[in-house]
């Protein structure tokens, strides 16, 4: 199908005899929003690094924009429109606050790296007015904005963002929320992983979840939340 | 209310000299050097500003992996006597003089680094710094072994006896020649620093992973880092053997090449390309101050003594103390 951003195929991962992932197939259509869930230990992250090639994956593979992904490193796989942003932010903590931005700008090409084009993604997280501070100066919720600045400047077909909300307040959770919402209004396929529940539910159009490495569901979120595995899952037996 | 929507918020980034601006301005500093000491037209003066050149070479090109790339480097000694053998073998073989030797030097250098960066570039923090370290002992071990340079008694480099126009002595020749030298690495230096490749480096310093998920070809840029390090701190190397006319494994390897490699980069400040040209200047002009007025022993004492104290007092160098002021 045409409008499939990111197919997966029976994505396997281990780490010596620990199965981490195991044939784990997903679909992500262009311009929706999947929220990615499961216990910790359940495999979201090493799925993230798998695919943002940080980790080789054993078996299966990644089809991107209809391209397979297998033997391209992680600046290749970001110069191609595949975007992440850390589970704990990771600024360049000896760059500015937009030369951090101007990174994947000069890097990715896939748009001139120019200030106003780093100051237009500065502006798009509310955070032109610290350009020219350091990283260290930031709050927590603005190193989150910062990561997901840093990522919309590769202008990606698709980003993940990788527990976004985590450690922050209600009002902070909905600041982020709305972000991600504008940029995926602007045509971005997303893919969600995420603790926060409420943010997940408000969020996603669709839901997977990841249990023991395996996908155990996938499909709507109301559905998908009541089914037994997940509840067993998060809440045990 | 947003930060994007303060009133008149400026960005504070400063304004920078233009690469070719920079360029002249090194070349026009580097000719004023070189009439000033040529006023002065003491030997003495000659042999001390050649030393003091030459480690501004050495630390300017430690600097592009150690202080750029964040890739502490201990075999600084192994590149700096790859360049002073590379001008002994090419100068034997083909009958060379300095400047094509220092040439020849750059390209040895160059290769070296880049060999290095391949075999190495995949360790990280102490593991590399030890396999560099390793190269050094390795790289002595071959000259200590190859007799067509001399082995482990050194070789004798004569001067030649025509000294090139328009300087009187080859002392003089030899100590513009490391003005020359000293500009253009100090310019090549801060041209990588504000360029996209130095963005590059700052980045994958940082964080590696971050870079490469930034779209950062972290490996290419860590191995353009080794090979142009490699190729200036051969560069610097390549003119010893015209300094004292004679150069054998123990000195050209010299623990004081490595550990001032690292020192003078250190206490000047390794995120300026200004850093490692204060450091340089400072230690090796207090080092040969020490030679003449307590004991050539003196030199890696202060080396060491002055290490500790920024390390503890101004872990960013002289830089970072003026840069946290303002």
């Amino acid at each position: 199908m045409s409008d499939i951003v990111l197919r997966a195929d029976g994505v396997g991962k281990r780490f010596g005899g620990f199965t981490a992932l195991s044939g784990i197939n997903l679909e992500v259509r262009a311009g929706e929003r999947l929220g990615l869930i499961g216990p910790n230990g359940s495999g979201k992250s090493t799925f993230t690094n798998c695919l943002a090639g940080a980790f080789p994956s054993h078996d299966g593979g990644f089809t991107f924009k209809g391209e397979k992904l297998a033997g391209l490193k992680s600046h290749e796989r970001a110069r191609r429109g595949l975007a992440r942003t850390f589970q704990l932010p990771r600024p360049f903590r000896g760059l500015s606050v937009i030369d951090n931005i101007r990174v994947p700008l000069a890097y990715a090409g896939r748009e001139a790296a120019t200030d106003e084009a780093a100051m237009a993604c500065l502006e798009s997280v509310e955070l032109a007015g610290k350009a020219s501070r350091m990283p260290k100066e930031l709050t927590q919720v603005e190193l989150r904005r910062l990561e997901l600045a840093r990522a919309t400047a590769l202008k990606p077909d698709l980003l993940i963002a990788d527990e976004a909300m985590a450690g922050l307040s209600h009002t902070e959770v909905d600041q982020i929320l709305a972000l991600l919402f504008r940029l995926n209004e602007r045509g971005t396929t997303i893919i969600m992983i995420e603790h926060v529940m409420r943010a997940v539910t408000e969020f996603s159009q669709r839901i997977a979840v990841l249990v023991a490495g395996k996908k155990v569901a996938d499909g709507d979120p109301r559905a998908v939340l009541s089914m037994p595995e997940v509840e067993e899952a998060y809440l045990g037996r | 209310m947003s930060d994007a929507t303060l009133p008149g918020v400026t960005l504070t980034a400063p304004r920078r000299m233009g690469h070719a601006a920079f360029w002249l301005a090194a070349a026009a500093v580097g000719l004023a050097v070189i009439l000033a000491l040529r006023g002065i037209g003491s030997e003495y003066v000659y042999f001390v500003s050649t030393i003091v050149l030459q480690y501004v070479v050495l630390a300017t090109a430690w600097n592009i992996l150690g202080g750029y790339a964040g890739y502490v480097n201990f075999g600084a000694a192994a590149f700096f006597a790859a360049g002073a053998y590379a001008t002994v073998a090419f100068g034997k073989a083909m009958g060379l003089g300095l400047l094509p030797c220092i040439g020849l030097a750059a390209v040895v250098g160059g290769a070296l680094g880049f060999g290095t960066g391949v075999l190495t570039l995949r360790l990280r923090g102490a593991y590399f710094a030890i396999a560099t370290l390793c190269l050094s002992v390795v790289l002595q071990t071959i000259v200590v072994n190859w007799s067509y340079v001399g082995g482990s008694r050194g070789a004798y480099v004569l001067r030649p006896r025509d000294v090139p126009w328009p300087f009187e002595t080859y002392s003089g020749f030899l100590c513009a020649v490391l003005v020359v030298l000293a500009a253009a690495s100090v310019a090549i230096a801060r041209t990588i620093e504000t360029s996209r490749l130095g963005l590059g480096l700052a980045a994958l310093r940082d964080d590696e992973q971050a870079a490469e998920a930034t779209g950062v070809p972290t490996l290419r840029l860590k191995l353009v880092a080794t090979t142009v390090s490699g190729a200036m701190m051969a560069v610097a190397g390549a003119p010893l053997p015209f300094i004292g006319s004679y150069v054998e494994p123990g000195s050209a390897f010299g623990l004081s090449y490595a550990v001032n490699a690292i020192a003078m980069p250190l206490i000047g400040g390794t995120s300026s390309w200004a850093g490692p040209l204060i450091g340089a200047v400072l230690l090796s002009s207090l080092q040969q101050a020490a030679t003449v007025t307590i004991s050539s022993a003196a030199n890696l004492l202060i080396v060491g003594v002055l290490l500790v104290v920024f390390v503890c007092a101004a872990p960013h160098g002289i830089i970072g103390l003026f840069r946290g002021r303002r």
